[in-house]
């Protein structure tokens, strides 16, 4: 009970500039158990490079992210060396990317795939593995008659959906996602992301989503950032962001979208 | 048990059009409203006079200027909706404050039987128990049982405006909010919310809405609230 009224990723104070384009600037961000966060804003406000510092993929010049794992330790995150944060990217944390082929292994079966990362947790039996697996292509939409056949013939909603199955089967606390309906047509959009709403509140996984997509922000984050040159303008209650914007730069960013 | 579920007074709230130069527009200005256990009340008042505002700021999809939004919790706790977090105005959202807008969020691929008990499985009410009282209470509406396993997307705009009423009642909400909850219905439809509305107020649920026709509204509000344009309240 007292673990979810502390959150489960603390960020304060996070800078990061790559020459003179300062991509992250005093970035603050709390995200509690449960919760999904999205982060919207124009392209390169700083959103992907966000995401990898809090994932501790990328380095920031000053700052701190915490983690508070499952025992309900606070772990710093650029402080706990390579080894500990291959594990917890194993076990605990999952990651999204916009490309699914970054988050595949494009030369293994789809089963391979999602059974790859039930290995990677101490799942041995073989028949255990390929029936989970079975089980989660169902889950994500994909008939278990394809789960031979390797990503590259698949469709880009599919090997998107894919890379969900492959993420989520081990269960992880804490998920970043990266644009992860980018790139796809409109109606696989729609039905990728009411898969990803159904399975993060079914799961009670806690989630960073950054996206350009105001409508997939409504539809699934409790919570809202705003980020324009690498700062955060603005933070709240999705819908409140979202209906009562206060920064010119909010205002803006809604006003673009129809009906969102 | 507290003599209000709702309390708010020295509301003000106005909005800054960044994108119109900065034009700033009040909207209302030291507004009060306190509705009590049972009680239903009416806002009324001139289109454009803040009725719909006020109702926003009361379920905390705006934020007010100034002011306190005070709701009493069903185990008798007090919280403040101006100053909430999200968090916790999320959780007033889930236990406390049930909510049926003008218009229904269609929520892609969502069935209207899941879009009704969504409510009460997010209160972790057993699964079944959920989806059999969404179920009741989509019967009462009327909504033929063909529909209830279809999302709303394709729905009419009165079937639509059933799933939202039902959604708003399937939970026992202590402050329920109703913006022109019947203005798509016909003649048996209303005669439902209608009672709906008095059952809530026998259960003890406060209530405020905004009801374009004044029939309901004279069946259903034990009191009218005015809410007038500034200047003329000035
Ligand atoms: N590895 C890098 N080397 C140099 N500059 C970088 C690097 N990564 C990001 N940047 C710069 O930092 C800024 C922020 O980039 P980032 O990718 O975080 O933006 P973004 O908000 O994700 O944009 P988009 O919506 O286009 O994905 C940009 O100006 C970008 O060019
Ligand atoms: N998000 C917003 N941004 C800017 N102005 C707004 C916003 N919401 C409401 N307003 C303004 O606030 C004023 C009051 O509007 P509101 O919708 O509350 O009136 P109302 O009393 O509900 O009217 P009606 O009876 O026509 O529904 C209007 O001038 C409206 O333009
Ligand atoms: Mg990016
Ligand atoms: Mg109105």
């Amino acid at each position: 009970m007292m673990a979810d009224d502390e959150p489960i990723l603390s960020a304060r104070g996070l800078s990061l500039s790559f020459g003179a384009v300062r991509a992250l600037d005093e970035v603050s961000i709390d995200l509690w158990p449960g919760e999904v966060l999205a982060i919207v804003g124009e392209s390169g406000s700083g959103k992907s490079t966000l995401l990898r510092a809090l994932a501790g993929e990328m380095r920031p010049d000053a700052g701190r992210v915490t983690y508070r794992d499952a025992s309900g330790e606070a772990l710093e995150v650029h402080a706990m060396g390579e080894p500990a944060l291959r594990r917890l990217a194993r076990t605990e944390w999952g990651f999204v990317r916009q490309d699914a082929r970054d988050g595949l292994r494009m030369g293994v079966s789809a089963g391979g795939n999602v059974g790859e990362r039930l290995m990677a947790v101490g799942a041995r039996h073989y028949g255990d593995i390929r029936t989970e697996a079975e089980r989660w292509l169902e889950r994500v939409e994909i008939s278990p008659s394809r789960i031979d056949d390797r990503p590259g013939q698949f469709s880009g909603g599919m090997r998107q959906r894919l890379q969900i199955a492959r993420t989520l089967v081990t269960r992880p606390r804490l998920v970043f996602m990266d644009e992860p309906t980018g790139g796809l047509d409109v109606s696989v959009q729609a039905r990728l992301l009411d898969l990803i709403r159904g399975l993060v509140s079914d799961l009670g996984i806690a989630v960073v989503l950054v996206t350009h997509d105001i409508a997939a922000a409504r539809l699934l984050a409790h919570r809202l950032v705003v980020m324009r040159h690498g700062r955060v303008v603005e933070e709240g209650l999705t819908d409140r962001v979202l209906d009562d914007p206060r920064h010119p730069y909010t205002q803006l960013l809604v006003s673009s979208v129809l009906a969102a | 048990m507290s003599d209000w579920v709702l309390k708010a007074e020295g509301l003000s709230k106005g909005f800054t059009l960044h994108l119109q130069g900065g034009v700033r527009i009040p909207v209302l200005r030291d507004a009060g409203l306190v509705v009590a256990p049972g009680e239903c009340v009416a806002l009324s008042g001139p289109s454009g006079a803040g009725k719909s505002t006020l109702m926003r700021l009361l379920q905390g999809n705006y934020g007010a200027d100034e002011g306190a939004i005070l709701i009493c919790r069903a185990d008798g706790s007090v919280a403040d909706l101006a100053t909430a977090s999200p968090r916790e105005v999320n959780g007033l959202r889930r236990d406390t404050i049930g909510h049926v807008s003008q218009f229904l969020r269609v929520i892609p691929r969502v069935p209207a039987l899941e879009v009704v008990a969504a409510p009460l499985l997010a209160r972790g009410v057993a699964r079944e128990l959920a989806l059999a009282r969404a179920q009741a209470l989509l019967r009462r509406l009327n909504l033929p049982d063909r529909l209830h396993a279809l999302p709303p997307a394709t729905f009419s705009g009165g079937e639509q405006q059933r799933v939202n009423l039902a959604r708003g009642f399937v939970a026992d909400f202590p402050l329920v909010l109703l913006d022109e909850p019947t203005a798509s219905l016909d003649a048996a439809n209303r005669e439902v919310v209608i009672a709906l509305i008095g059952e809530a107020k026998a259960r003890g649920a406060a209530l405020v809405g905004i009801f374009h026709d004044l029939d309901v509204r004279g069946r259903v509000a034990d009191r009218v609230v005015e809410v007038l344009p500034l200047r003329e309240a000035a």
